[in-house]
């Protein structure tokens, strides 16, 4: 089955791209294209700074949906020890690893997370955790597959808030699916509008939200952006 | 083993104690226990409470063939038809036709007939009943030996894979992302209940081993916040009704097997009490 066709992008290095459509039109299929997880006839190239092809990134993944076992005895900390060790986990870990998890947590705002259960966190608790996951290898990609329900506005604004800020300080790209235009309008150097099984536009937000046919299909006013910040060399 | 015999008349200076098979039954407590409780903890999570309770079942057949292929002990048929049942159901399972409970129920219930069926031929099912409820006190120092390979080898594993089943267990994209084999590590736990059920099966009985898997790991569930006491609880609860099980199956002229299992289910209804107070 065809779900996308004649994707054609260029995601540089620093940026913050975000990928918009109505609901089904394959944001989430594209993410799990660029893992790998469904197989495609594209080609993914990655080019280091001076434009030649490099190894294949590490990359990052927040999927829109994680579904687990609430019930579950698992801590924070157990999933963070479990991914990175082999020791078992219901062993006595050495302060480096659980150190480690303390600071890809601080990065994330969710230190004081490590010891709840995963299925004690709220929506937004669980998103920063697995964002935190996410960062730890420290990825070249970030895919952000944004939440649509479980999340509160606070919890979504301090995502975006955090993911802007690991843009800020460190150079990773990251692609992120979003529902929030507000957010995306606030945050995002460059929008990609998903759209009858292919990319319709590309642009900058204010490009992207002044299209008519992102108008016609969501039906919106124009978006103001908050910070102009651009990309660096491509990757 | 005379040195052991001798260690648990000098800590245990009881009457009941004195008896070799109650020696022996103490010494397989002690050594099966701790696999259940260790093993259970990953059933649980993993939902496997019915594919377990398949795989007992699934023992009658595999006595069944040894019996038509003549063998003294079925050991090994019973062995050969677990694995063989628990990477056929993986298999179904995962080509997503059905629910997994539909899918392990009508390998489940196939697997009891079919093995029923052939036992039955010419009225002679009376024998296998001992499989049904398990004997506890017939263990012998050769079964011993056994089971202590077994509790080793499975801790071995523990050690060495129980991150990587963990991951799995909770998401499987998320396994698949971090580049863990989730089909291996999936194959290898099967493989694991497989072998520890079947060889279990005789001293503790078809109709509790399952049980006997689940329950000290729910009971352990109900009052665990991480990991660390998930396992502590939970092996526990496991060896402590296994001896008490054992003890008052003695004086009560009990089975052993369903009396271990009544004293693990009490564990697990004090710690639903416990639970629902506290929340």
């Amino acid at each position: 089955m065809e779900i996308l066709r004649d994707v054609n992008l260029h995601i540089h290095c620093g940026d913050l791209t975000a990928i918009i459509g109505v609901n089904g039109s394959g944001k989430s299929t594209l993410l799990k294209a660029i893992l790998g997880e469904i197989p495609h006839a594209g080609e993914l190239i990655f080019l280091d700074a001076k434009n030649n092809q490099t190894r294949r990134p590490v990359i990052g993944y927040v999927p829109q949906k994680f579904d687990f076992d609430y019930s579950s005895p698992t801590s924070v900390q157990d999933i963070f020890v479990a991914l990175h060790t082999n020791k078992p986990v219901w062993f006595s870990h050495s302060k480096k690893i659980l150190e480690k998890a303390h600071e890809s947590l601080a990065c994330v705002q969710a230190a004081h997370l490590i010891n709840r259960r995963l299925g004690s966190l709220s929506g937004g608790e669980l998103q920063r955790v697995l964002l935190a996951l996410s960062l730890d290898p420290k990825p070249d990609l970030l895919l952000l597959d944004e939440p649509v329900s479980g999340i509160d506005n606070n919890g979504l604004k301090l995502f975006y808030k955090t993911v802007s800020e690991l843009r800020e300080n460190y150079d990773l790209s990251i692609i992120l699916v979003s529902h929030d235009f507000n957010l995306v309008a606030q945050y995002a150097d460059w929008v990609i509008f998903i759209n009858d099984k292919t990319v319709a536009c590309s642009g900058s937000p204010e490009e992207v939200f002044s299209n008519q046919e992102v108008i016609d299909t969501f039906g919106m006013g124009i978006f103001k952006r908050s910070s102009g910040d651009s990309g660096g060399a491509d990757n | 083993m005379s040195s052991l015999y001798h260690l648990i008349d000098i800590l245990l200076p009881f009457d009941w104690a004195h008896h070799v098979f109650m020696k022996n039954a103490l010494l397989g407590v002690l050594l099966v226990t701790p696999i259940f409780g260790l093993l259970g903890t990953m059933i649980v999570n993993n939902r496997m409470a019915f594919f377990s309770d398949a795989l007992g079942h699934s023992a009658l057949t595999g006595i069944a063939i040894g019996v038509i292929l003549g063998m003294n002990n079925p050991l090994w048929s019973m062995l050969c038809f677990s694995i063989l049942l628990s990477i056929a159901i993986t298999i179904v399972k995962n080509a997503n036709t059905a629910s997994t409970d539909t899918i392990i129920g009508v390998f489940s219930s196939t697997a009891v007939a079919l093995g029923i069926a052939i036992l039955s031929i010419r009225g002679g099912f009376n024998k296998y009943s001992v499989y049904l409820i398990g004997d506890l006190l017939s263990i012998n120092i050769a079964d011993l030996i056994m089971l202590a390979i077994v509790l080793v080898i499975v801790i071995i594993l523990w050690m060495t894979v129980f991150n990587k089943l963990l991951v799995v267990s909770i998401n499987q994209s998320l396994a698949s992302s971090r580049r863990i084999n989730v089909r291996f590590y999936e194959y290898l736990f099967t493989l694991i209940m497989a072998v520890v059920v079947t060889i279990s099966i005789q001293w503790v009985g078809i109709l509790i081993i399952n049980s006997l898997l689940v329950l000290p790991a729910a009971a352990a569930r109900n009052i665990a916040q991480n990991m660390r006491q998930y396992h502590i609880y939970s092996i526990s609860i496991a060896i402590v009704s296994g001896l008490s099980g054992l003890i008052l199956s003695y004086f009560w002229g009990t089975a052993s097997g369903a009396t271990i299992v009544l004293i693990s289910a009490v564990f697990f209804l004090a710690t639903l009490g416990l639970r629902l107070k506290l929340q």
